[in-house]
C-alpha cells in the first residue's frame, strides 16, 4: 500500500492529517475553557444553580476533549523532528524557543490546574477552584498565542539572519515574536475558537429543544451561545478582512490563489464568487464573478490594477484549487454564522427564541460548522504558503527528514487507523454526553468517573442536588 | 556565559532535569497502567486509575518539555535523534494516544470499558518499552553525516536496545507498584506490594545487565567508568544504588508505605546520573557534543530567561497539585 509515493508527499500528508485532527480539539477547548470560567464566575456571583449545572456538564465534556487535544498535541511536538528534521535543524534556533515558551507558560499551566479544576472544588474551596479554572482558560489562550507566533513567523519571517551552516538565527526577538502576520492570525484564530465553541454549545441546546427535553440549563446555554454568535461573528469578519489584507501585503501569491486570479488585471480585478479553477488552462471555469470587486476589497479602489499568478514563477505558486475552495467554504460559513446570529436577535426580539423550531434546526445544523470553517481556514493559509515551509526562504522539499518512504508510509497508515478509531470513539462519547440534557446529570455518566478525591473529604457527586463538585 | 558556565551546559542540565522528571513522574503512572491487568476487580482498577488521574497530564507535559526543549536549544540533536528513532518514537506516540484517552473514555462507556482498559494497559507497556528502546539506541550511538541522520530505519533494533527496553519496562512497573503501595489501602495495597517484589528484583537484574553491557559498547564509556581517578568518583553511584535497593526491599518487608517508592525513584535518579556520566560531554554519542548541537547563544539566552522564571513556578504549582491530592485513595468513596 502507498507504494510509489515519495517520502515527501507521504510526510506532507501525514503532517496535514495529524495537525488537522489536532486543531479540532484546541479550537473547541480554547473556547470551552473560557466558557467554563465564565460559568463558574456567574455561579459564584449569582448563586444561580443553572450556571453550576452547566459548569459541571461542560466540564466533563471539556475533560474528554482536552484529553484528546493533549495526546494529539504530543504527536505534533515530535513530528517536527521525525518527519521534518532539516526544517527543525534550520529553524530550531528561532521557532524552538517560542515553543519552549508555549510549553513553560501554557502547557504546564493547563495541566497543573486541570486536576484541581476537574476534581478539586471541595478540596481547595470555591476561590482557589475559580483561580484554577481561570488559569486553565488563560493557559489555553497563552498556548494559542505562542504557537500562532511560531506559525506566523513561517508565513512572515523577520528578525533573523542565516548562519554559516544554513540555520536561521535570531537577531531581534521582539520582531520575531510580533512578526507582521501574528496579531491578525492570533485574533482571527482565538475568535474562531470562541465561535466554534458557541456554535457547539448552542447546537447542543438546539438539539434538546428539537428533542423536546430542553430544561432550564439547555435554554440558558442556547441563549448564551446565540449571544456569543451575535457579538463575535461581526468581529471575526472584520478580523478576517484585516488578516486577508495583511496576507495580501506579505504573501500576494496566496491571495492570488484565494481569489483565483490566474491573470493580472490592469484595470480592476473581479471577485469570483464561485467557479472551478482549471490548473491546465490557468483560468476559472464556470465563473460567477462580480467585476472589479476584488480591487475594491484589496485596494479600496474599483479600478486599481491587480497582479495575478502570471507574474509568479510556476515553481513558486501554491496549488490554486484547494486554496480557492477552502477559502470560499470558510467565508461562506462565516456569513452563515452572521445570518444565524441576526436571526436569533430577531427571534429574541419577537420572543420566539425558545420556541422557533426553524431557528433550532438551523442552529443544530450549524453546530459543527465552526470546526469546518477552522479547518477550511487553516487549509487556505497553510496550503497557500506552499511550496515553502518558511515563506520565500525554505522550500517544503528541502525541509524533509532523511527517512525512507516505507517508514513514512507505515507510520502514516498507523496514524490514520489509530486516529479514526480513537478519536472516532471519543467524538461518539462527546456527542452522547451532549445528547443528555444538562440537568439530567445521572444519565450523562454511566459512572461518575475518573477520580474524586480521597480520604476525609467524601465528595458526594452522585446527587445533582449537591451544589459542589 | 553566565557565572563562568556556558549557556549550552546550563541548558543541557535543564533538559536532563526535564527528561528525568518525566521518567520518574510518567514512570509511575505508566507503571500503574501496566499493573492494570493484575487485578480483575472493578473497584480496584478504579482506585488505581484515580491515584494518577489528577496528575498524569502534568506528568506527560515533561515529555513535551524534553522534546520541545531539545528542539529549542539543541535543534541539531533533535533533528538527528528523531529520524534515527523514527519507529520507536512513532510507536511511543501512538501508545500514549491509546493510554491517554483511556483516562476519560473508560468512564464513558459500559460496553467498551474492557477495550479502554486494554488500551490503557497495552499503551502503557508499549510506551515504556519503546522509551527503553530509544534509550538503548541512543546509548549505542547514532550515525551522523552532514548534520543529518545517516543510518537506516531499523538501526535502532539491537539486542542491547531490547535489553534496555525490558529494563525500562520492569523499572516503570516497580515505580508503579511502589506508588500504589503508597497511595492505596487494604487488599489492593498488599497485592501491589507483593507485585513490587518481583518487579524490583527484575529491575535490579536488568539494571545490572545494562550497566555491565554499556562500558563494552564503546571504549569511551569503559574508560569513563574503569580508569583511575574516575573510578573513585563514579563508584559512588553503584554504592548509592546498593543502598536504595537494600532500603527498598527492607521497606517492602516491613510494609512501609513511602520508603519503597522513594527508593525506587532513587534508583532511577542514580541510573540517570550513570547515563549522564557515560554521555558527557556528548548529547548524542558517539560524535555530537553538547556544544556542537547547541543553538546560538541568543536563542539559549532568550529561552533561559523564561526557564529561570517559569520552571520554579511550575514546580511550585505542580507540588501544590500533588499536595491537594495527597494521602491514600479511599476505595469506598465516590461514585457507586
Amino acid at each position: 500500500m502507498l507504494d510509489g509515493f515519495s517520502a515527501e508527499i507521504l510526510a506532507r500528508f501525514q503532517f496535514a492529517f495529524t495537525v488537522s485532527f489536532h486543531i479540532i480539539f484546541p479550537s473547541f477547548s480554547i473556547g470551552l475553557a473560557s466558557y467554563l470560567a465564565v460559568l463558574n464566575a456567574l455561579w459564584l456571583k449569582t448563586g444561580n444553580e443553572t450556571y453550576l449545572t452547566l459548569f459541571n456538564y461542560w466540564k466533563k465534556i471539556f475533560a474528554v476533549a482536552f484529553g484528546m487535544g493533549v495526546v494529539s498535541g504530543i504527536v505534533m511536538s515530535y513530528q517536527f523532528g521525525t518527519n521534518w528534521s532539516v526544517f527543525s535543524d534550520r529553524t530550531g534556533p528561532i521557532l524552538g524557543p517560542l515553543m519552549a515558551y508555549e510549553i513553560l507558560s501554557a502547557f504546564f499551566l493547563e495541566a497543573g490546574f486541570l486536576g484541581i479544576m476537574l476534581f478539586g472544588r471541595k478540596r481547595v474551596g470555591d476561590k482557589l477552584h475559580m483561580f484554577a479554572t481561570a488559569m486553565v482558560a488563560f493557559g489555553t489562550v497563552m498556548s494559542a498565542t505562542w504557537i500562532l507566533s511560531v506559525n506566523s513567523w513561517m508565513h512572515t519571517p523577520v528578525g533573523y539572519s542565516i548562519n554559516e551552516v544554513g540555520q536561521f538565527v535570531p537577531e531581534d526577538w521582539w520582531q520575531i515574536v510580533f512578526n507582521p502576520s501574528f496579531p491578525y492570525r492570533l485574533f482571527h484564530m482565538v475568535l474562531a475558537a470562541y465561535l466554534t465553541t458557541a456554535l457547539v454549545v448552542a447546537g447542543a441546546g438546539a438539539y434538546h429543544f428539537l428533542k423536546g427535553d430542553a430544561d432550564e440549563p439547555s435554554r440558558k446555554m442556547f441563549s448564551m451561545g446565540m449571544w456569543m454568535l451575535v457579538i463575535v461573528t461581526p468581529l471575526q469578519i472584520l478580523a478576517g478582512d484585516l488578516h486577508g489584507l495583511n496576507t495580501y501585503k506579505h504573501q500576494p501569491q496566496k491571495v492570488m490563489a484565494m481569489e483565483g486570479h490566474y491573470d493580472s488585471y490592469p484595470d480592476g480585478a473581479p471577485l469570483y464568487l464561485f467557479g472551478i479553477p482549471n490548473a491546465e488552462e490557468k483560468r476559472i471555469d464556470y465563473a460567477i464573478k462580480i467585476p472589479k470587486l476584488a480591487s475594491l476589497i484589496l485596494k479600496k479602489d474599483l479600478n486599481a490594477p491587480l497582479d495575478g499568478l502570471d507574474t509568479i514563477a510556476d515553481e513558486d505558486e501554491p496549488p490554486v484549487a484547494l486554496v480557492f475552495f477552502s477559502f470560499r467554504i470558510m467565508v461562506g460559513l462565516g456569513f452563515a454564522m452572521l445570518g444565524l446570529g441576526i436571526w436569533s436577535l430577531w427571534a429574541r426580539y419577537r420572543g420566539t427564541i425558545h420556541t422557533s423550531p426553524w431557528l433550532h434546526r438551523a442552529s443544530f445544523a450549524m453546530g459543527p460548522m465552526g470546526f469546518v470553517a477552522v479547518l477550511a481556514g487553516w487549509i487556505t493559509t497553510e496550503v497557500g504558503r506552499q511550496p515553502f515551509t518558511v515563506y520565500g526562504l525554505m522550500r517544503t522539499s528541502e525541509s524533509l527528514a532523511p527517512v525512507a518512504a516505507p517508514a513514512v508510509a507505515a507510520s502514516l497508515i498507523a496514524f490514520i487507523v489509530v486516529y479514526f478509531f480513537v478519536f472516532g470513539a471519543g467524538t461518539f462519547y462527546l456527542l452522547r454526553m451532549m445528547g443528555v440534557p444538562p440537568a439530567d446529570q445521572k444519565k450523562i455518566n454511566l459512572r461518575e468517573g475518573p477520580m474524586r478525591g480521597t480520604g476525609q473529604h467524601p465528595a458526594g457527586p452522585r446527587s445533582s442536588a449537591a451544589p459542589a463538585e | 556565559m553566565i557565572f563562568g558556565l556556558e549557556l549550552s551546559f546550563i541548558w543541557a542540565g535543564i533538559i536532563a532535569f526535564a527528561v528525568l522528571t518525566y521518567v520518574i513522574l510518567d514512570g509511575f503512572d505508566l507503571g500503574v497502567g501496566m499493573l492494570f491487568p493484575f487485578t480483575k476487580e472493578e473497584k480496584e482498577r478504579d482506585v488505581m486509575m484515580n491515584s494518577v488521574a489528577p496528575v498524569w497530564d502534568g506528568n506527560e507535559t515533561w515529555l513535551v518539555m524534553g522534546g520541545g526543549g531539545l528542539f529549542a536549544v539543541f535543534p541539531l540533536a533533535y533533528a538527528v535523534v528523531l529520524p534515527a528513532l523514527y519507529m520507536p518514537i512513532t510507536l511511543m506516540l501512538l501508545a500514549l494516544v491509546f493510554r491517554g484517552v483511556a483516562f476519560e473514555y473508560r468512564w464513558r462507556t459500559e460496553r467498551w470499558k474492557g477495550v479502554w482498559d486494554m488500551s490503557f494497559a497495552g499503551g502503557s507497556y508499549m510506551a515504556a518499552f519503546t522509551q527503553g528502546i530509544a534509550l538503548g539506541a541512543l546509548v549505542q550511538g547514532i550515525e551522523i553525516e552532514n548534520r543529518a541522520y545517516a543510518g537506516g530505519w531499523w538501526d535502532w533494533l539491537t539486542p542491547f536496545s531490547v535489553l534496555t527496553g525490558l529494563a525500562v519496562t520492569v523499572g516503570y512497573m516497580m515505580l508503579g507498584a511502589t506508588w500504589l503501595n503508597m497511595k492505596l489501602e487494604g487488599r489492593i495495597q498488599s497485592h501491589m506490594r507483593r507485585i513490587a517484589w518481583p518487579a524490583s528484583i527484575a529491575t535490579v537484574g536488568f539494571m545490572g545487565a545494562v550497566s555491565l553491557a554499556t562500558p563494552f559498547l564503546d571504549s569511551v564509556y569503559f574508560e569513563r567508568w574503569f580508569t583511575w581517578p574516575n573510578l573513585g568518583f563514579v563508584a559512588i553511584v553503584p554504592v548509592l544504588v546498593a543502598f536504595c535497593i537494600w532500603r527498598l526491599f527492607f521497606g517492602l518487608m516491613r510494609h512501609h508505605d513511602t520508603a519503597p517508592f522513594l527508593c525506587a525513584v532513587g534508583m532511577f535518579v542514580l541510573g540517570f546520573i550513570g547515563i549522564g556520566i557515560s554521555f558527557y560531554p556528548h548529547i548524542v554519542p558517539p560524535s555530537l557534543t553538547i556544544a556542537d548541537a547547541a543553538a546560538p547563544d541568543s536563542s539559549l539566552a532568550f529561552a533561559l530567561v523564561g526557564a529561570v522564571i517559569l520552571i520554579p513556578i511550575i514546580l511550585a504549582y505542580t507540588a501544590y497539585s500533588y499536595w491537594v491530592f495527597r494521602g491514600k485513595i479511599d476505595p469506598n468513596e465516590g461514585y457507586h
